[in-house]
């Protein structure tokens, strides 16, 4: 990105003054570094989203941003529904409550390290993952209903983990409001053979261990030590938030509010039948992405007890990073009732924040970012800085930094397995070009981007994780 | 009058996380065939899949962008639900409407090379038109 073409304010926090139709700022947060690499559609993905009616602040982008649909991703917006403010199914994305979740076991890395292979074996046996994989759990019209009006919730309740799970998970594991009526027979059809299953691309699981701890106050509530294994799922809302996006991405495209600088940006008012069909839809298809995790949570579950008897998984947290959510934030003095996009980043609550259970409310929430099958992970936690800087957001990955035909020509899948595992990390994938694709080097340096994350005080490290397992999806 | 290339093919063009197809040919329905074979391209070896069931599809838009939006959607859905891979398409449009064949077979992941399931096909860079030398082209980024 131009650096000519934005207004220091500080170190780390970047602006596209309004000009134009722009009724607010865009803000990027990332160090000069990140910003020279940054493509130059953020800027111009942020001016558009700034144009759109009832948006509150600035359009931001997060340090990981790069070139989405309409929205950067890495971007969050809010929209006060008194002014006219608009909801976006490009700017919630296809893959609708994308989110990690990550489960601290009770091993350390020395325990692991003699069934480390069969374990990674027994993972890829019980969890589906890749193109045209199926799973084992299928949902009649009615139970598929009440899964998308129940999410996490409905999974525990049908044996699906424990009701300590919900409260490490955002809204206890449920988007109230759903409304599966709002979502196509296609949507649910396509998701018929797809519960409990990871995708693909840039899903995976990965048993991790904790490599380093930045933040020695905030590790032990969040259960941490050094050597300590973590496991780190990445999938969504699968075949049936892809479809909800889809549909009503064309509606909005056809009927959705005017004018718009770019068509990717089509959107409906909050208070119109169409916003609220796919505000009804779009929870529905969190609630499917929150079940789904929570099924493969119990699928992992098995896969250790299975070797190593009476390990303990607990859930950490779940956050999701494709979402629009109801929020309330101060602005101009007010406080609002607010729709708060965020596509590719994800919540950073701070500490005392209502909406965080009782065991976290002295530290903030967990903010999960996801890296690649070679390189870190990481745990940072939410700080009450972050609402004023980016309404509670915060980064949720590396970001490509290269295409997958870039990649798929630089590297080859089967090599790539075999460097991965003489440095102890090993991979399990069906498709050597998808390992390929999701090569490590095809992404930015995740440890920059959380550097930065930081030190822009939109979270703070708490761990540092390394990959042992990885299943690609 | 313009002179027609009787050339059809694809390709793929770069986007920062996902991946764009492109197809081209002397008609529209050609152009929006060999962006059928793009889009396979992106998810496996378009030539390990072998022809033998066929599925008949339809779909309308109010514009030819939006058509060609809605027809590589048709594909991945019924990619999602029947759990195939296709390689042969035969498009015929009638104004903003469009009636597709689309022939191949079911998964088989490590034959068929898969790599990446497409979600959707978006309005991003998204192009349907007749260009100088006469040929159609056809384009949009897909989720992946």
């Amino acid at each position: 990105m131009d650096l000519q073409s934005l207004t220091r304010r500080s170190e780390f926090e970047w602006c596209i003054e309004p000009t134009g139709q722009m009724r607010v700022p865009g803000i990027v947060y990332a160090g000069e570094q990140l910003i020279r690499e940054m493509d130059e559609k953020v800027r111009e993905q942020l001016t558009n989203v700034a144009t759109l009616p009832g948006i509150q602040r600035a359009a931001y982008a997060m340090p990981d941003a790069h070139w989405g649909y309409g929205f950067p991703i890495g971007g969050v917006a809010a929209f006060d529904p008194e002014e006219g403010g608009v909801i976006s199914a490009g700017g919630v994305g296809f893959d609708i409550s994308c989110g990690v979740r990550a489960l601290h076991t009770a091993l350390t890395a020395d325990q692991l390290e003699p069934r480390k292979a069969d374990l990674a074996d027994a993972l890829f046996r019980k969890i589906p993952a890749g193109v045209g994989s199926t799973g084992t759990i299928q949902l009649g019209e009615q139970e598929m209903d009440e899964m998308l009006r129940g999410g996490a919730q409905w999974a525990v309740a049908r044996g699906y983990g424990v009701p300590e799970d919900l409260e490490r998970i955002e809204e206890g594991g449920r988007a109230s409001d759903a409304k599966p009526e709002c979502v196509s027979h296609q949507a649910k059809k396509r998701q018929a053979h797809e519960m409990g299953t990871l995708g693909s691309g840039n899903h995976y699981l990965e048993v991790q261990r904790v490599a380093e701890i930045f933040d020695s106050r905030t590790a032990p509530v969040l259960g941490l030590q050094q050597n300590d294994i973590v496991v780190s799922i990445h999938c969504g809302s699968r075949g049936l938030g892809h479809q909800v996006g889809t549909d009503y991405l064309k509606i909005m495209v056809i009927e959705g509010w005017r004018p718009i600088p770019d068509r990717e940006l089509a959107c409906a008012p909050i208070r119109s039948e169409l916003g609220q069909h796919y505000l009804g839809a779009m929870r529905a298809a969190t609630n499917c992405a929150l079940a789904n995790r929570q099924i493969i949570t119990h699928l992992v579950r098995g896969a250790f007890t299975e070797l190593i008897p009476n390990t303990k998984l607990a859930l950490l947290y779940d956050v999701s990073h494709n979402t629009c959510k109801i929020e309330r934030h101060v602005v101009n003095g007010d406080s609002r009732e607010l729709f708060v996009h965020r596509k590719g980043a994800t919540r950073s609550f701070g500490p005392g924040h209502p909406e965080l259970p009782a065991s976290l409310q002295g530290v903030g929430q967990p903010v999960l970012i996801g890296g690649t099958m070679g390189t870190e992970s990481y745990i940072l936690i939410g700080t009450s800085r972050s609402e004023d800087l980016a309404f509670s957001s915060a980064c949720h990955g590396a970001g490509r930094s290269m295409s997958r035909t870039q990649a798929t020509k630089r590297w080859q899948g089967r090599k790539l397995i075999d460097e991965l595992a003489e440095r102890g990390v090993l991979i399990r994938t069906r498709s050597y070009r998808g390992v390929a694709e999701e090569a490590p080097g095809a992404y930015k340096d995740v440890n920059a981007v959380a550097q930065v994350a930081e030190q822009a005080g939109l979270a703070r490290r708490v761990a540092r994780l390394v990959p042992l397992i990885c299943v690609k999806g | 009058m313009l002179s027609v290339r009787n050339t059809a093919g694809w390709e793929h063009f770069s986007h920062g996380s996902d991946i764009g197809v492109r197809g081209f040919g002397p008609s529209i329905e050609e152009a929006f065939e060999q962006a059928a074979v793009a889009l396979t391209a992106v998810v496996a070896d378009v030539s390990r899949i072998r022809e033998s069931e066929t599925v008949e599809v339809r779909c309308d838009a109010p514009d030819l962008e939006l058509l060609f939006v809605s027809w590589l959607n048709t594909i991945i859905y019924e990619m999602a639900v029947r759990t195939m891979l296709f390689k042969k398409f035969r498009v015929v449009t009638s104004g903003c409407s469009l009636t597709g064949t689309l022939v191949g077979e079911k998964v088989d992941p490590e034959r068929h090379q898969v790599a990446v399931e497409a979600k959707g096909a978006t309005v991003t860079a998204l192009r349907v038109h007749r260009e100088q030398d006469g040929q159609w082209l056809a384009q949009c980024v897909v989720d992946v």
